[in-house]
């Protein structure tokens, strides 16, 4: 025997989310299965589709417009430019608190280094941010959170002639919290509306908070803070804010750990549950059986491998960062399945000797056929029901394009439908 | 670029879990430790820090990354640098273990430094001690209390009693002591017939299943102390629940599974239970049975913390033999399809409020009973959302952390209280405590229900 489902989803980040939902909505049986927590907590929460092309022009304003031109073997041209606006309704659907689906034109929304970055989509708590605004703007820092300068940030924007002013000032978060404590400690003392003490008394969070930021406003539409504003109760923190503060509110997306993305995370799995697919996660998915068809793949718990069986698979383990990609001194490969990944044989060839060239490594990953499926040196399909989705794929340098999460969105979608069809 | 040899084979995307890991011995000799390669793996992500359910009410602790590959760092690298007092504020629930993306042994190193503490730093002579040493040992005082379990259902909630035993002993005096049951699980085993009994019934439900007479079916019961004392209906489910699908049980000699000593840093406490078990089980595994628990507390302890933490002959043998009991008929059995096919009625035919303990979660199984009885007629299943539940088994028993326990709760009780049920369910006994404490709810154990559900 074996756990069995009809669609096995390998890995649990967007590709993989959106590939277990497209094929459970499809009317598949379904379930994913990751090593470890997603990775999307380590994710801006921004969704961008194509920022800039291969060649580094840019920023694009219509992402779409550009897909045609991208080289043969980018996985766009592989599902389509249809493709990819399918996936992105089916991101909308499910992701109802994200902004930016009204139009093709990528938007464009401040980072917390400073830099305008090209996006498709935005949570609604940054879309107060956004650079084509021309309200002016107060950052603020805070104390101890050392990823967000607010001053430098500020200053940034205002070098990259941003159409308003912008300031920036750093604060003590108010009442008496450790100068190191975790992003969770502010969000769940936000969310609660727990108690802070200033001066002797005993204040709710959000009060003080907004009663702090309060003396340093000087007639500013809007106010950025640290996406640290809540995380179960987020636009309930913004809004408490804004009435106290008179001025919008947004949050500048921070680095790892994200709420950003812990939100947008809780939010696929809340939508994965509602569609009836199982999940888990906590091990790691080590071998298979079959010859050109897999007959079910193990998952290793302490020593005992676990079978898991099912019509058609979807492989969304990652790039080389995720360790869906492996590399050792000889050679680059994909660690479940063998799967080929094209490289050249010297790996002196692997990288660029520019810190910001153009790196080999950064397109590194498994080929497939137009249906997704991965092919070996020869251009034969490995196993008949296996798809490849996300960044597991080659032939695109998501860091470069900004377009990390549109193809992971566009080839899970169009993995987990046609593997949902397959199974049928 | 050189090319000189890597230092180590160490795989940090499987710590623990290859071929080829050798287990080290924590004591005597816990400077021979070599936690470097995990330490070297951690690249300061911070995702541990947002799983942290202590954190994220308590800004004075430091975090798991901070109890993890920073604490062991500055243990080897500076020579009177002593171990950080905020590791005995982590409570084990090891969620930064799943958290951790490039595969850090966080809980690992959280237990040999908190053993190190408590074996190095603590006073023996000090209340703290004390209290935890007992707190930890709860086995021993069931086991007395199981005796006279009238007497010490009354005697325990006594509030005077309380009252003293917080103020002494820093055991706070909100919590209800959990109740002792009349007869304990093992002497009701006795009734049964036990291993010849169980044979004898297996043997019946394969005929009537249509699966050959001498299938080798069988599984080693760990039941945990608290199945055994205060729960024995959870055994009995269990029990009931396997000889349904043919399987022989036995139920080993058994002690504490470890989990309260590993997060109180008693490792030789632990580590003498942990060779009591390791031994009993080997000899089952040798002849082919498979080792259950249903709590999962326990089952992480035999399939982790045991080969991390104890060199213990045969002690992988048996981690890679330790199942949940309802993931072991996940794999082995169509519990589904019996499901989908069976009704509830009386008084298990409930809407379940489901709380996944953290011990489940880090085996992949925090789904497991939503998944299971979702499409069971007669009952209804809701998860109540992923938070802690907070008590951390004795975690929530110590008076300086009540507070801080009912704090991790409250998102918790709160998903509970909007929940269509109200009755609860977990895996947990711990948990169960505190979902009853936070709620005033009964609370249910999956295999409960999967009784009512498919044994006739």
């Amino acid at each position: 025997m074996a756990i069995e489902s009809e669609v096995l989803v390998v890995g649990g980040g967007l590709a993989g989310l959106t590939g277990a939902l497209s094929a459970a909505r499809a009317g598949a049986d379904v379930r994913l299965v990751s090593y470890k927590q997603s990775t999307l907590r380590n994710a801006s929460g921004l969704v961008d589709v194509l920022g800039y092309t291969p060649d580094g022009d840019g920023p694009l304003v219509d992402p779409y417009a550009a897909i045609p031109d991208l080289p043969e073997r980018h996985p766009y041209r592989t599902v389509g430019v249809d493709g990819v606006r399918e996936a992105m309704a089916l991101f909308d659907d499910v992701a109802p608190d994200y902004r930016g689906g009204h139009t093709d034109a990528n938007a464009l929304l401040p980072t917390h280094g400073g830099t305008i970055k090209p996006t498709a989509r935005y949570p609604a708590g940054a879309s107060a941010g956004l650079a084509s605004d021309d309200r002016d703007v107060l950052l603020v820092g805070i104390a101890g959170m050392v990823d967000f300068d607010a001053t430098h940030a500020a200053a940034h924007l205002e070098a990259a002639g941003v159409p308003f002013d912008v300031r920036g000032v750093t604060i003590e978060f108010p009442g008496t919290l450790d100068a190191k404590a975790k992003v969770t400690r502010y969000a769940k003392l936000l969310d609660t509306n727990g108690k802070v003490a200033v001066r002797g008394r005993e204040r709710p969070a959000r009060d003080a908070l907004a009663e702090r930021v309060n003396t340093e406003l000087a007639g500013e539409g809007r106010v950025g803070f640290p996406a640290v504003l809540g995380d179960d109760d987020a636009a309930g923190v913004r809004a408490a804010l804004r009435e106290r503060l008179g001025a919008d509110v947004f949050e500048v997306p921070m680095g790892p750990p994200s709420l950003p993305g812990l939100r947008l995370e809780d939010a696929l799995f809340a939508a994965l549950d509602e569609a009836g697919a199982s999940f888990e996660t906590g091990n790691p998915v080590v071998d298979y059986d079959g010859d050109g068809h897999i007959e079910r793949v193990y998952v290793e718990k302490n020593g005992a491998k676990i079978p898991y069986s099912a019509d058609q698979y979807v492989l969304a383990t990652g790039g080389l960062v995720g360790k869906g990609v492996e590399s050792d001194r000889e050679a680059v490969y994909e660690p479940i399945f063998d799967c080929h990944v094209p490289h050249a044989a010297d790996r002196y060839d692997w990288f660029d000797t520019e810190a910001f060239g153009d790196h080999a490594f950064a397109r590194f990953g498994v080929s497939t056929d137009d249906d997704l499926r991965p092919e070996d040196a020869g251009g034969n399909v490995e196993f008949e029901n296996l798809r490849a989705a996300g960044a597991v794929l080659g032939g695109y340098d998501f860091a470069a394009e900004k377009s990390g999460s549109g193809v992971s969105i566009a080839t899970g979608y169009a993995a987990g439908r046609t593997a949902a069809q397959e199974a049928r | 670029m050189s090319d000189a040899h890597s230092p180590t084979d160490f795989d940090p995307a499987e710590p623990n879990t290859g071929e080829d890991f050798e287990p080290v011995d924590v004591f005597p000799d816990s400077t021979d430790f070599d936690l470097r390669p995990g330490a070297d793996s951690c690249y300061k992500c911070s995702t541990c820090d947002t799983n942290c359910p202590v954190a994220e009410v308590d800004e004075d602790f430091p975090g798991p990354k901070f109890q993890g590959p920073e604490q062991w760092r500055l243990k080897q690298n500076e020579d009177d640098y002593t171990v950080d007092d905020s590791v005995m504020d982590c409570s084990n629930c090891m969620r930064c273990d799943n958290a951790c993306p490039s595969g850090v042994p966080l809980s690992q190193m959280h237990n040999t430094a908190r053993g190190e503490y408590v074996s190095e730093q603590m006073s023996k002579t000090s209340v703290e001690y004390w209290r935890n040493r007992i707190l930890a040992n709860y086995r021993t005082s069931a086991w007395f209390a199981s005796k006279v379990p009238r007497l010490a259902n009354v005697a325990m909630n006594f509030g005077p009693a309380r009252w003293l035993m917080e103020k002494t002993m820093g055991i706070t005096s909100e919590r209800e002591f959990p109740a002792f049951a009349t007869e304990t699980f093992r002497e009701w085993w006795e009734t049964q017939g036990a291993a010849s009994g169980s044979r004898e019934r297996a043997r019946q439900a394969r005929k009537r299943r249509g699966e050959p007479a001498d299938a080798d079916k069988k599984v080693a019961y760990f039941h945990g102390c608290y199945s055994n004392y205060n729960t024995p209906e959870v055994g009995k489910a269990m029990v009931r629940v396997f000889e349904h699908f043919g399987y022989e049980v036995v139920v080993p000699e058994q002690k504490c599974s470890g989990t309260p000593m590993f997060a109180n840093g008693m490792l030789s406490d632990a580590r003498r239970h942990a060779e009591v078990n390791v031994s009993s089980m080997t000899d089952l595994v040798d002849r082919g049975y498979d080792a259950i628990a249903s709590c999962t507390s326990c089952s992480m302890a035999l399939r982790q913390e045991y080969p991390e933490l104890f060199d213990i002959e045969g002690i992988d043998d048996v981690a890679a033999h330790t199942f949940e009991s309802v993931e072991y008929l996940r794999i082995h059995e169509d519990v589904r399809d019996e499901l989908a096919a069976a009704d509830v009625e009386g008084d298990l035919a409930e809407e379940f409020a489901y709380h996944a303990p953290c011990h489940a979660r880090n085996q992949g199984l925090d789904r497991q009973a939503v998944e299971l009885f979702r499409d069971l007629d007669g009952a209804g299943i809701e998860d109540v959302g992923d938070s802690c539940s907070g008590i951390s088994g004795t975690y929530g028993w110590k008076a300086e952390k009540y507070e801080k326990s009912m704090e991790i709760g409250d998102e918790m009780f709160e998903h509970m209280e909007h929940a269509e049920g109200r009755t609860g369910m977990t895996e947990c006994p711990t948990c169960a405590m505190q979902m009853e404490h936070g709620t005033g709810y009964d609370i249910r154990h999956p295999l409960e229900l999967l009784e009512a559900a498919i044994v006739e």
